[in-house]
């Protein structure tokens, strides 16, 4: 990553549309390099910045799958390998008794793998990061919506950018030092 | 998940928020609850209440750690006594939190949104009292840990076939479940708190916790991913674990245990109780913090609603278990039918069904649904109803089984009612201590909720 001086530019608006808005202007004016923050979940806005597929799904799919068959194998090595308990002549690979402890196995590995697999793949805990520099960031979590280019984005230019976002019609601009 | 309409009213019907809040009164309210406002007398009295009582349960527990289990009432043949009793009262409780959470925001319920945080946190405390007893009852309590297959120099495995086995692992899982289902719809608040302290302490253990959350777009994405995955493993895993639960007595041949319905007649019984206890719950927090206008008469009149519903399931299960009883021709069925209407313990199975059946239906009455007071007050009996049930289950069956020279009676002592009454004063210190370091509302979905989140397309 190259290394500069501003980490990037920062355009604060008052509402959810005005930021979908501007995300999509943005991302279609050319900078790929850019992000979005509002204080609660907007569907909208991760198509607007480009940002499509989260890969959340397949990791909690693999740990469940993880979770099912450790599970079961489990169950099957304690009772007729490790462990065999001859129980009045049943049999010791008694499958239907083991499915309760399968089940609870494969929700709990997917659940651990849908919490620390999504908090992974958004690199958090994370308790410095550069856009915490600005002041106004503070209503990020209260009721200001602000979208970022990020110097490394080729597009970026500290004049032309600058510019550009003050077409947006945003309430304030921050340069985000690094 | 925001609907225009769903927060302004229409038809008569109440709103999930009171009109006229914005983004910043949301999260001024309820985040001034957690730092700015001073502790009042009135909590430092509840809190102090609780937590002498919390004392006694502390109190109960070591002189059961230096006796043993004889001090309790337990004895051949009633040796499942209060400790089982009390742990699938508690576990049941737990389960509206998690039906709260996850069932209704998958039926996109948004009503949910304003009592889902402390349902949640009711949820966990539950499951702490709940687990607190099957540990108690094992007579060596400090050798707890062997429940689980660990490798051992014993050589020696748990026994898979056991249902005894099968709820550890659906009680562990639910526990482990609860709290992180919790605390990562608290990632986004705690966030919010550690913007807004002043405190440098408070901003720091704020900070800590919300692990430097931003908000980014890619970041709420992955989140909510996450979260609805979250919601969609916790719904089968919610009814699952009374079913795990009710399988402790169904797989066993003790007349009036082993019977097909338990499952679906613990979970209904499960919900009934926890909606009750979401209720004594909500309607004095509403009232003593003022959020009359987040936890509105829609959410009061929603959980009675559910509470009638499932209710009526419970009723279900006992007529189902009277006919066949009667329809059998299994004398040991038939006669735990007399046993229950003429034996020694009649005037507890009469209170049962009075709590259980009679008393709730007066919640047909639409004013009744409305009155903070006569919910608070049915809350109260469908709870006591719901613990008598489990005594009626667990006491009544075992008293009298299959050979009259095995018959005996069950008296709880007084260590039984302390270790029970205990648990009630460290739940509710848990959500003394909860409601005054958390967000008791979630503040990033009650956003979600107002006319102004929504995107106007361009």
């Amino acid at each position: 990553m190259r290394r500069t001086a501003t980490y990037g530019l920062m355009a604060e608006f008052d509402n959810p549309s005005d930021l979908v808005a501007a995300a999509h202007k943005t991302y279609q004016a050319g900078y790929k390099k850019i992000d979005a923050y509002s204080p609660f979940p907007i569907e909208e806005l991760a198509e607007a910045i480009g940002f499509h597929n989260n890969g959340v799904a397949l990791v909690v799919l693999v740990g469940g799958i993880l979770g099912c068959l450790s599970g079961y194998l489990m169950q099957w090595w304690i009772a007729t390998v490790s462990y065999p308990v001859n129980v009045g002549g049943r049999p010791y690979h008694s499958w239907p008794a083991f499915i309760v402890v399968t089940f609870e196995c494969t929700i709990l590995f997917a659940v651990l793998s849908a919490v620390f697999g999504m908090l992974a793949l958004n690199g958090l805990p994370m308790p410095y990061h550069p856009v915490f520099n600005v002041p106004r960031f503070a209503f990020a979590t209260k009721d200001r919506f602000f979208l970022i280019v990020f110097s490394t984005d080729p597009k970026y230019d500290g004049v032309a950018t600058r510019a550009f976002l003050e077409s947006l019609a945003p309430r304030t601009i921050s340069e985000v030092p690094s | 998940m925001a609907e225009l309409n769903e927060s302004t009213t229409r038809n008569g019907v109440a709103p999930v928020i009171e009109p006229g809040h914005t983004f910043a009164t949301v999260t001024d309210k309820i985040s001034s609850i957690v730092l700015t406002r001073p502790v009042s007398n009135g909590w430092l009295v509840g809190f102090g209440v609780a937590f002498l009582i919390t004392m006694i349960l502390m109190y109960a527990i070591g002189y059961l750690f230096v006796r043993g289990v004889g001090i309790w009432g337990i004895d051949i043949p009633v040796g499942w006594g209060f400790a089982i009793v009390n742990f699938v009262w508690w576990i049941g409780i737990g389960h509206a939190g998690t039906l709260i959470s996850a069932i209704l925001l998958l039926l996109r319920q948004s009503w949910r949104n304003s009592i889902n945080r402390f349902a949640e946190a009711m949820t966990i405390f539950a499951v702490a009292c709940a687990g607190m007893f099957p540990v108690l009852h094992l007579g060596r309590p400090w050798l707890a840990y062997w429940l689980f297959p660990y490798p051992n120099t014993m050589n020696y495995w748990p026994q898979f076939r056991s249902p005894l086995v099968w709820d550890v692992f659906a009680v562990s899982t639910y526990a482990t479940t609860s709290l992180l289902f919790w605390f990562v719809g608290l990632i986004p608040d705690l966030a919010t708190l550690r913007d807004r302290a002043e405190n440098p302490a408070a901003r720091m253990i704020y900070g800590i916790l919300s692990m430097g959350w931003r908000g980014s777009a890619r970041h709420w994405s992955r989140y909510e991913t996450a979260y609805l995955l979250l919601a969609g493993l916790a719904t089968p895993l919610v009814l699952s674990v009374h079913t795990v639960v009710s399988f402790d007595f169904a797989i066993g041949i003790v007349p009036g245990w082993h019977t097909t319905i338990f499952p679906p007649y613990f979970v209904a019984g499960a919900i009934y109780s926890g909606f009750a206890m979401v209720l004594m719950l909500a309607i004095p927090i509403r009232k003593f913090y003022g959020l009359e206008d987040f936890i509105t008469e829609r959410h009061l009149q929603n959980s009675a609603k559910v509470m009638l519903a499932t209710g009526l399931i419970v009723a279900y299960g006992y007529g189902i278990e009277a006919f066949m009883g009667w329809y059998s021709g299994n004398r040991y069925d038939a006669f735990l039918l007399w046993n229950r209407l003429h034996g020694p313990y009649h005037v507890w199975y009469f209170s049962l069904l009075a709590c259980n059946i009679f008393i709730p239906q007066l919640l047909w009455i639409r004013k009744l649904r409305t009155s903070p007071l006569g919910l608070f007050l049915i809350s109260f009996v469908v709870l006591t109803g719901m613990w008598l049930e489990r005594f009626i289950i667990v006491v009544v069956s075992l008293h009298r089984d299959f050979l009259n020279s095995s018959w005996g009676m069950y008296y709880p002592t007084r260590w039984d009612w302390a270790t029970f009454i205990g648990t009630l004063g460290f739940f509710v210190a848990c959500m003394f201590l909860f409601l005054r370091v958390l967000p008791m509302i979630s503040i990033f979905e009650l956003r979600t909720l107002l006319p102004e989140a929504e995107v106007k397309p361009e």
